[in-house]
């Protein structure tokens, strides 16, 4: 008889080759945990290479989720299970497993090839190198192949099936129902049914497995969570959260959607997306290039779409002259930038914010746009909205700083009533019989006024040459362009972006300020300092970079330290140093990879200490 | 219907309040004269057309037009171009460049603009040199051509533009030159009741960096035994007497002439623009002496932003229009949380 524990997180790492169907299967398991009512977080990890030579190191793909019953922020540090598919996949992750950790592995992919490829002189599962874990061998690929003895498949389609093997054994760990996925083969393979059966019986197999041969010392039991609110939950990444983001703003506007894009990781996904959101009015254009894409929606957006362009950091860069037209012309533009390593071609699918300072200065001239960073994949939502409501508003490009973590994370997301979602409303100039004055702007929010072709009565030119304020004819004055440059900035300046607010201690000896999707992370380590160590410490996130929210100074002076966490060399410290005069210490990590809560927290204790 | 459609517009009524700013004597003059001229013909009221361009002395067109204009960045116009065709179908858009920001920076841009096929025209002002940055060699100047930039000649094979127009696919493709502003007009009248791209090479003249650079063929009394007029459905035929017709002789052209008065001999080649195969407008391309003008090529294909539309119209019969609480759960699988007690 098999006994149960319980815990209040766990986190799983699935690994294997590329073509093992690990983001499957750990998606499977996400999908069926937050059905069940856990809180999860995930990160998916894969190669660039879409197949490396199998077996190899740089073909390990993994996908990481924490769940609990807790508030989850994070993917987790480090796994308590990992599931290796095969050698490559358990050298690439051992590092990361603390001491005491379950490792599963096939050991039938544990042959004298397999071994080799992935650099190991002797077999780890023979000697004692993995002493200190929990180590549990299984011939997952024998088993799938019994298990599908009877299905009528080449053993070469059967093998690929022991991912729901492996996906059934860990549901039973973690008494998890096998309904969900296997509605979910119903529905992928509705038109290739032995798939469906060899799928299924592959889960039920291992599912069955586990019970059998009681291979582990019971069932973990993680309860539902139960701080989330009341509501009816999906989870999202931050790519999807992103493109219903856009699609709802331009929906609340009444606007048609144009997404100008070119395809570049981690980013595409947002083309993908929004290219199927045609019954919305989203037209999207799979542009020659980064620069057509951009300046295709600058086009529309001249013509009375909202334009919008989105990619990684490298197409920022080929944008940058563009971005600096619609800074000129004062036209509404949302540029998503889902940052990726850099510099150069970088480490395409690793996760950095390295951009922050390109999005704020990485143009010619003075060329100011509002910059804004999601703090987590289902943030990416609210500030997708964000992005186009101050574009609208302003009249002038929003750069909105996901990134390669946020895009491919997932967590659970509230779908909001229509009710919930913010009114944003736009108003196209018409011709009153005086004449047009295509450069007066606003007063409250110094936007010009959208005149968009079509309107009679409001024929206009509009250029990249510097404008006379007021009538937006080519002016060389020199005291007109700094006039103009001046205005420029102070649109952005202006703009009202709601307070910086703290969490944790209001006031006291450590402040740490992050921005964009290191947020969980942080998060959870100031939690676990205040909680352990009885420090005072507050969390500042900035989800606005550029205008900073305008109490921002004042919440820095309230505290003795400040600590600015980072994925990039000290892009924020650098600025918080310029803008406000205060002495910060930068924690810097430029690794491709998320921060640990372990790192934070012992990093805080360093500054604390 | 708005006022403007009703009232008969004029040339003056296509003309700006800004001063025109070319060098004297240039092309770009009678260019603009002869746009402002077609406008009105078209009876496309003032509000609907929009001139876009991108850098160059050409680009500074649209801020002379009393049209809705913008005036963007370096070769990058058909970008431009497309999206505000795509955001409103219903503007009539028109794309000035040169032959640096059209074949130079915007070389790229131009070739995919020509092969979506919007319906966008886009007129090429090739004078075979860069002027706004005061005098180097551009992609269309000659072999050899002594310029700031090739004091020693030029070493780079030029491009033909209406060879890169008809390679990239383009549904109609034409060559009109500034000297002559009626032929002008007749090639943009054409170009606007075309559904689809138009593609217009406008051989202009430089006076101040290139100044000759269409010598010999664009002068009035040259044109007849230099330039032939193509027209569709016609014999192609040039000469004062109109005595000289071109045969086609394998992959080439022969010069092919007769007694005045006589038949036009049956092997004179008879000009198809809507020919299906682009291959002989392609070789025509080629032909320097006497050299084509007028409309080469002119074929129906659906528009891009036609078919942009109906994907649109398609998706909304068939998914239902705009239910946000449909597409935050499509292909998700949801659960509930129940409220707390």
């Amino acid at each position: 008889m098999s006994s149960s524990l319980t815990a209040d997180r766990v986190v799983i790492r699935f690994a294997g080759d590329s073509g093992d169907g690990m983001q499957l299967t750990g998606s499977q398991f996400t999908n069926t945990s937050a059905i069940i009512g856990n809180d999860v977080s995930t990160f998916p990890d894969f190669p660039a290479e879409i197949r490396a030579p199998a077996g190899t190191l740089p073909g390990v793909s993994g996908f990481q989720i924490q769940f609990g019953s807790v508030d989850i922020h994070t993917p987790g540090d480090a796994p308590d299970v990992l599931v290796a598919m095969n050698p490559a996949a358990l050298k690439v992750n051992l590092g990361d497993l603390p001491r005491g950790a379950t490792i599963v592995v096939n050991e039938d992919a544990f042959t004298e090839t397999n071994l080799k490829k992935a650099g190991y002189e002797q077999n780890p599962l023979e000697d004692d190198s993995l002493q200190g874990f929990r180590l549990i061998k299984l011939p997952i690929t024998t088993l799938t192949r019994t298990a599908l003895e009877e299905v009528d498949l080449d053993t070469g389609s059967k093998d690929r099936c022991k991912n729901f093997f492996a996906l059934g054994l860990m549901y039973w760990l973690y008494e998890r129902p096998l309904e969900p996925t296997l509605a979910w083969l119903e529905q992928k393979f509705a038109k290739k049914p032995v798939l469906v059966e060899a799928n299924a019986r592959a889960l039920k197999a291992g599912h069955a497995y586990a019970e059998t041969v009681e291979l582990f010392q019971g069932h973990c039991r993680v309860a539902p969570a139960s701080h989330l609110p009341a509501g009816e939950y999906r989870q999202v990444t931050g790519n999807e959260a992103t493109a219903l983001g856009l699609t709802t703003a331009c929906k609340q506007l009444g606007l048609p959607l144009f997404y100008g894009s070119y395809p570049i990781t981690p980013a595409s996904d947002l083309l993908h997306f929004l290219s199927r959101y045609k019954n919305f009015d989203v037209k999207t254009f799979q542009a020659e290039d980064e620069i057509a894409a951009v300046c295709a929606a600058i086009g529309a957006s001249y013509a009375g779409n909202v334009g919008i362009t989105g990619t990684s950091g490298p197409g920022v860069a080929l944008k940058s002259e563009a971005i600096g037209l619609a800074v000129m012309v004062e036209l509404p533009l949302v540029v998503v930038n889902v940052q990726r390593a850099g510099p150069s071609t970088g480490m395409p699918t690793k996760t950095e914010q390295a951009d922050l300072l390109q999005a704020l200065w990485g143009r010619n001239g003075e060329s100011p746009v509002a910059v804004l960073a999601p703090a987590t994949p289902a943030d990416c939502f609210p500030m997708a909205i964000e992005a186009v409501r101050l574009a609208v508003e302003h009249m002038a490009p929003v750069m909105l700083l996901s990134d390669g973590y946020l895009a491919n994370g997932a967590e659970p997301w509230r779908i909001p009533a229509e009710s919930e979602l913010p009114e944003l409303t736009v108003r196209f100039a018409r011709a009153d019989g005086s004449p047009f004055e295509g450069y007066r702007h606003d007063p409250e929010t110094l936007a010009r006024p959208w005149a968009v072709p079509g309107t009679p009565g409001l024929e206009h030119r509009v250029g990249g040459l510097e404008k006379w304020d007021v009538t937006g004819n080519i002016s060389y004055d020199p005291q007109n362009h700094q006039r103009m440059c001046e205005l420029r900035a102070a649109k952005i300046a202006r703009m009202r972006v709601p307070d910086q607010e703290v969490e944790g201690d209001p006031e006291g000896e450590l402040l740490v300020v992050s921005w964009g999707g290191t947020y969980g992370a942080v998060l959870s380590a100031v939690e676990q300092l205040r909680r352990e160590d009885g420090r005072r410490v507050g969390l500042a996130h900035l989800r606005y970079l550029n205008p900073f929210p305008k109490n921002l100074g004042e919440v820095l002076g309230k505290f003795e330290r400040v600590l600015v966490p980072e994925l990039n060399l000290g892009q924020l410290d650098t600025l918080l140093r310029a803008r406000f005069l205060v002495e910060t210490i930068g924690y810097p990590k430029i690794q491709g990879r998320p921060f640990k809560v372990a790192e934070l927290v012992a990093k805080m204790r360093e500054v604390l200490a | 219907m708005t006022q403007a459609t009703v009232v008969k517009l004029k040339k003056k009524d296509f003309e700006s309040d800004q001063e025109v700013r070319w060098c004297p004597g240039c092309g770009d003059y009678a260019i603009l004269a002869a746009i402002q001229r077609t406008m009105p013909e078209l009876g496309i009221p003032r509000e609907k057309l929009v001139f876009v361009s991108g850098i160059g002395c050409s680009s500074r067109f649209p801020y002379y037009m009393n049209t809705y204009g913008f005036h963007t960045i370096h070769g990058r116009a058909p970008a431009f171009a497309t999206g505000i065709k795509c955001a409103n179908p219903e503007l009539s858009v028109w794309q000035i460049t040169g032959d640096g920001d059209g074949l130079s920076i915007g070389g790229n841009h131009l070739l995919h603009v020509l092969r979506r096929n919007p319906d966008i025209n886009i007129l090429l002002f090739n004078n075979r040199i860069y002027g706004l940055t005061k005098g180097q060699y551009s992609p269309t100047s000659e072999k050899g051509k002594i310029t700031k930039s090739t004091p020693y000649g030029s070493i780079d094979q030029p491009v033909n533009p209406l060879k890169f127009a008809i390679a990239s696919g383009a549904t109609f493709v034409a060559r009109t030159m500034d000297a002559d502003i009626k032929h002008m007009m007749q090639t943009f009248k054409a170009a606007a009741a075309h559904k689809g791209v138009a593609f217009i090479e406008i051989m202009q003249n430089c006076p101040i960096f290139n100044d000759g650079a269409w010598k010999g063929f664009t002068a009035k009394k040259e044109r007849p035994e230099r330039v032939l007029y193509l027209e569709h459905g016609k014999p192609m035929l040039w000469g004062k007497k109109k005595n000289r017709g071109l045969v086609l002789d394998g992959f080439d052209f022969r010069e092919r002439s007769w007694e005045e008065g006589d038949e036009v001999p049956s092997d004179v080649l008879v000009h198809d623009a809507q020919a299906e195969k682009s291959s002989l407008a392609y070789l025509m391309t080629e032909i320097e002496h006497p050299l084509p003008v007028g409309v080469f090529r002119a074929v129906q294909k659906p528009t891009y932003e036609q078919e942009m539309l109906a994907q649109i119209e398609t998706a909304k019969q068939k998914i239902g229009h705009s239910d946000l609480g449909r597409l935050y759960r499509e292909g998700a699988n949801t659960w509930t949380v129940a409220p707390k007690d």
